[in-house]
């Protein structure tokens, strides 16, 4: 047991410790790899609990995918700079926003936890039977896709819409883009690409069309 | 005193795995230089030791004692990082790899979804040495190969979802043992072809060795390295093959079984199977960079996202309903 308190012990400093480098760091390259370091130290505590499915989908989903595209747009935004131009120059539009965001999300902490704490059978979670010889993916699959599938699928649907909404936000067709149709390039042949022409004097040829 | 026995025999378990991969890494990159020179009617590296097999060993040696330079204007911390990252994911993952029934480090339940996140972070020792060497080149080059290891995991990662359909578990050891009397490169050949090339790509390996496209970007993200933070990176990647090789021959292979149980190949011990396959997945690796020419960047991303994420998505639909028709849907003792 001793070796699992020190490795317990070590993890959550870990986490904990990145966690608030994340916030202090002045860096913002330093502390998205803060927060990648806080996703692995909490996916290892996800592992040492017995949750070994959990662990893993925590590394591949957030540090190989979500973590990923944070350094691409921190590295390529050039953030550092943003910052001082948004939040220290004169027209700050970003604050107010920011601020109904956060009082929100703060709002919907309290009634989360309060509706918790007066109410704590809202969610029923006795009824479900804990196998303790199958394994963690296999009682997770068990319970996901017979008794909350309906819960599972709506998650999709709303994740493929975020995704959509994404699109549609960023798309916008531009005009006189020159595209290779690769068809088009496989399917010529001699007949086609080479032939040969009488050019009259002082007129040369029209290539192109 | 326990812990310490512990302690001492897992070490030396580790050593035992970690240097038979350091030589095998060293003599696969001869076997490559040699293969990429034979195709090209040339000899190769031939002059170190016999048939040159001491030629990556001399070039280690030459690595070791060159000088290490830090650009002025780079962030140190993260520009040591990033190739001693690359190399530790590299040989870190070999930790679940099953050469034999018994011949594993650690056969844990979840053992493909450890490879895949493993060789998913593996993006980061390039991002960082990348982004760390504050320099035009390596940053273009570690932009590139970081967008296109992220595209093609996603195909890796449904083709792991079809042969995972098949096993019904997630441990490598019954991945492999579900393939007692079939191989599953037979029934997911096409998914056999698609995981391969998109384990070239994931590996920055020709045709899709853009990130160091020489004629672009210098030497991509490892521009800036030398010395032996260089021969890391380099290790590292040839580490990441040799772990891509293992993965394609577990999933599709067979692993550590022989091709028919019969007399004269059931005699052979398993871990030579294993080996064999995964020489054998090497092998076409080296032919393929001495035979294909390099890709364009939009053709890379145009077959990663628009042919092989909807091929092997339909596959997936195939491979259940088949299954699902059939009955054959794995019910194992879960």
């Amino acid at each position: 047991m001793l070796a699992h308190a020190i490795f317990f012990y070590f993890f959550s400093i870990l986490a904990i410790f990145s966690a608030l480098m994340v916030i202090t760091s002045r860096s913002t390259v330093n502390s998205v790899f803060f927060l990648i370091l806080d996703f692995i130290s909490v996916g290892c505590l996800f592992i040492m609990v017995g949750a070994e499915f959990l662990g893993m989908i925590l590394l591949i989903v957030y540090v190989g995918a979500v973590a990923v595209l944070f350094l691409f747009v921190v590295m390529m935004l050039n953030v550092a700079q943003q910052k001082q131009s948004w939040f220290v120059g004169q027209k700050s539009t970003h604050i107010p926003s920011g601020l109904i965001v956060s009082v929100l999300i703060l709002l919907e902490l309290l009634v989360v936890v309060g509706g918790w704490k007066y109410k704590e059978n809202i969610v029923t979670s006795s009824n479900l039977v804990i196998d303790r010889t199958s394994t963690n993916t296999h009682s997770i699959g068990n319970v996901m896709y017979t008794d909350y599938i309906l819960y599972f699928q709506l998650s999709g649907v709303i994740l493929l819409l975020s995704m959509i909404g994404a699109i549609i936000l960023t798309y916008r067709k531009r005009e006189n883009v020159k595209t290779q149709s690769y068809l088009k390039q496989i399917s010529r042949d001699k007949s086609s690409a080479v032939m040969l022409k009488d050019i009259e004097f002082n007129k040369g040829v029209k290539i192109d069309d | 005193m326990d812990y310490l026995i512990t302690l001492i025999s897992e070490i030396y378990k580790i050593l035992f795995l970690v240097i038979p991969i350091l030589i095998s890494v060293a003599m696969i990159v001869w076997l490559d230089r040699r293969v990429w020179g034979l195709v090209q009617k040339r000899r190769g590296p031939n002059v170190v030791g016999p048939f040159g097999l001491f030629q990556t060993l001399a070039d280690a040696l030459k690595y070791i004692f060159k000088e290490i330079i830090i650009p002025a204007s780079a962030n140190k911390t993260i520009f040591i990082l990033a190739p001693i990252i690359t190399m530790t994911l590299a040989l870190v993952a070999w930790a679940v790899i099953p050469l034999s029934e018994t011949l594993v480090l650690s056969d844990i339940n979840v053992g493909i979804l450890y490879l895949f996140a493993i060789s998913s972070l593996g993006v980061y020792g390039i991002i960082m040495g990348g982004w760390a060497s504050n320099s035009k080149y390596p940053f273009l080059g570690a932009i590139r190969s970081a967008a296109q290891m992220v595209s093609y995991e996603v195909s890796i990662g449904i083709i792991i979802i079809n042969v995972l359909l098949c096993v019904g578990s997630l441990n490598l050891s019954d991945i492999v043992m579900a393939q007692k009397n079939l191989w599953y490169v037979i029934p997911l050949f096409p998914m056999f072809v698609v995981f391969f090339i998109s384990a070239l790509a994931e590996t920055n390996r020709p045709p899709f060795d853009l990130p160091e496209a020489e004629a672009e970007l210098v030497a991509g993200y490892q521009t800036e390295y030398s010395g032996m933070m260089y021969a890391m990176f380099w290790l590292g990647e040839y580490a990441n093959i040799l772990l891509m090789c293992a993965m394609g021959s577990i999933l599709f292979l067979g692993g550590w079984l022989p091709p028919l149980d019969i007399y004269p190949l059931n005699i052979v011990p398993a871990p030579f199977w294993m080996i064999f396959k995964i020489l054998f997945l090497f092998f076409l690796f080296a032919i393929i960079k001495a035979i294909v020419p390099r890709y364009r960047y939009d053709q890379l991303m145009r077959l990663g996202w628009k042919v092989f994420l909807p091929f092997s998505l339909v596959y997936v639909v195939l491979t259940a309903g088949f299954l699902l028709y059939f009955d054959k849907l794995p019910k194992g003792s879960f």
